[in-house]
């Protein structure tokens, strides 16, 4: 950035569209190749992986790179819900079924393959968001030494992003449960462990009893 | 009518502003606010934010008309699911016997602006529902322009917006609506 005479010199593209004559909608053709994805997420991975001292400061490295996709899609497909059934998600179910449906629809071509709540009633605040097929990690071989790593650690960031941005702060992590027995029906299913902050909680019960 | 725009970022940081006039029944679309009234505006628009995160958990829509009220100014709220909270303190135009409706022209006489305003139209009655309607759509037209402000790649959330285009376009959605 040039500083503060930058504003007056206003550089313009050449055919003197902005990002704001570009329209919201999605038409039918902006899809992605899965390969050219797949290239740009191995990059996305080595990248990370540059100066890491461990496993999990990998993940959280891919985390932070998922993070702000997620607080801008929040905007973005609300926008894109018909006027009528725009809605800002007030509670952590409608917010958890906003991601599911809606997020993943738009990442992955498809909802997510199921939403839990923890059963463990010592953590009532973690919830489970369930991927049997995450694309992101089509394309990625796990070495053996490595095998706590999950790339889909990226994912987790923007489902992190999309819960911090709507204002319900959360810690999401992203785990493979597949793959541990012979002939399993999904290998590579990834469980993303929602865990909310105790203010979220703290609100979600106070609202609760404003309702009843 | 005066109005005055503000967008919120999460953190309670301001991240743009405006301030325009009314463009309906003859208006210029000039503010006309006082000196002092400026400087209080923004006062009165943020410590409307308390207001805010009161009324932001009470509905899940994304316009709340007239959240607050400060003698005769009221101020209208919209929420991006975000959380950036987009604010329009509107005024309504004070009688032209007033002092304050008299304003300087640049060659250094004074004109009083005539104000043929009805009582039912936009400028003159800040709570009647085709204000409400109005701002609405104002606020739905900044909402499509925020949008793609902040899904250029190289926008951080809670940065200022300084693009001049962005200014140009609230402009304009002002000009139409309001």
């Amino acid at each position: 950035m040039p500083g503060k005479a930058g504003t007056k010199e206003l550089r313009y593209p050449s055919n003197g569209k902005t990002i704001y004559h570009r329209p919201l909608a999605r038409g039918r053709t902006s899809e992605l190749s899965q390969a050219s994805f797949a290239y740009l997420f191995s990059e996305m991975v080595s990248y990370a992986q540059k100066r890491v001292t461990g496993i999990s400061d990998l993940e959280n490295r891919l985390n932070v790179q998922g993070h702000p996709i997620g607080v801008k899609l929040l905007d973005l497909l609300l926008i894109r819900e018909p006027p009528r059934s725009q809605a800002r998600p007030l509670t952590i179910v409608a917010l958890l079924h906003f991601i599911k449906g809606a997020v993943f629809q738009h990442l992955f071509g498809r909802a997510a393959d199921g939403l839990e709540k923890s059963s463990d009633a010592n953590t009532p605040d973690e919830y489970l968001i369930i991927d049997n097929e995450p694309l992101v990690n089509a394309y990625v071989s796990v070495p053996r030494d490595m095998d706590k790593l999950s790339c889909a650690a990226f994912v987790a960031g923007i489902v992190e992003g999309v819960c911090d941005g709507a204002a319900f702060p959360a810690r999401v992590t992203a785990h493979t449960v597949g793959g541990k027995e012979e002939g399993e029906m999904w290998p590579g299913k990834t469980v993303f462990l929602v865990k909310f902050q105790g203010e979220v909680l703290e609100r979600e019960a106070l609202l609760g009893v404003g309702k009843g | 009518m005066s109005y005055y725009f503000a967008i919120i970022g999460t953190q309670d940081n301001p991240l743009f502003e405006h301030e325009f006039g009314t463009s309906k029944q003859g208006g210029d679309g000039q503010p006309r606010f006082t000196e002092p009234a400026r400087h209080l505006n923004q006062f009165i628009l943020h410590s409307s934010l308390d207001i805010v995160e009161e009324v932001q958990w009470t509905g899940s829509q994304l316009y709340f008309k007239a959240i607050d009220k400060f003698f005769t100014s009221y101020i209208s709220l919209f929420l991006t699911p975000s959380n950036t909270k987009f604010l329009l303190l509107h005024q309504p135009s004070i009688p032209t016997s007033s002092s304050s409706a008299t304003t300087s022209a640049p060659g250094g006489s004074t004109t009083t602006t005539p104000l043929r305003v009805s009582s039912t139209s936009i400028g003159a009655n800040p709570t009647s529902a085709a204000t409400e309607e109005a701002v609405r759509s104002f606020f739905v037209e900044v909402y499509e322009n925020w949008t793609k402000a902040v899904m250029s790649p190289f926008y951080r959330v809670g940065m200022e917006v300084r693009s001049p285009v962005f200014r140009a376009r609230v402009a304009a959605a002002g000009r139409k609506y309001l």
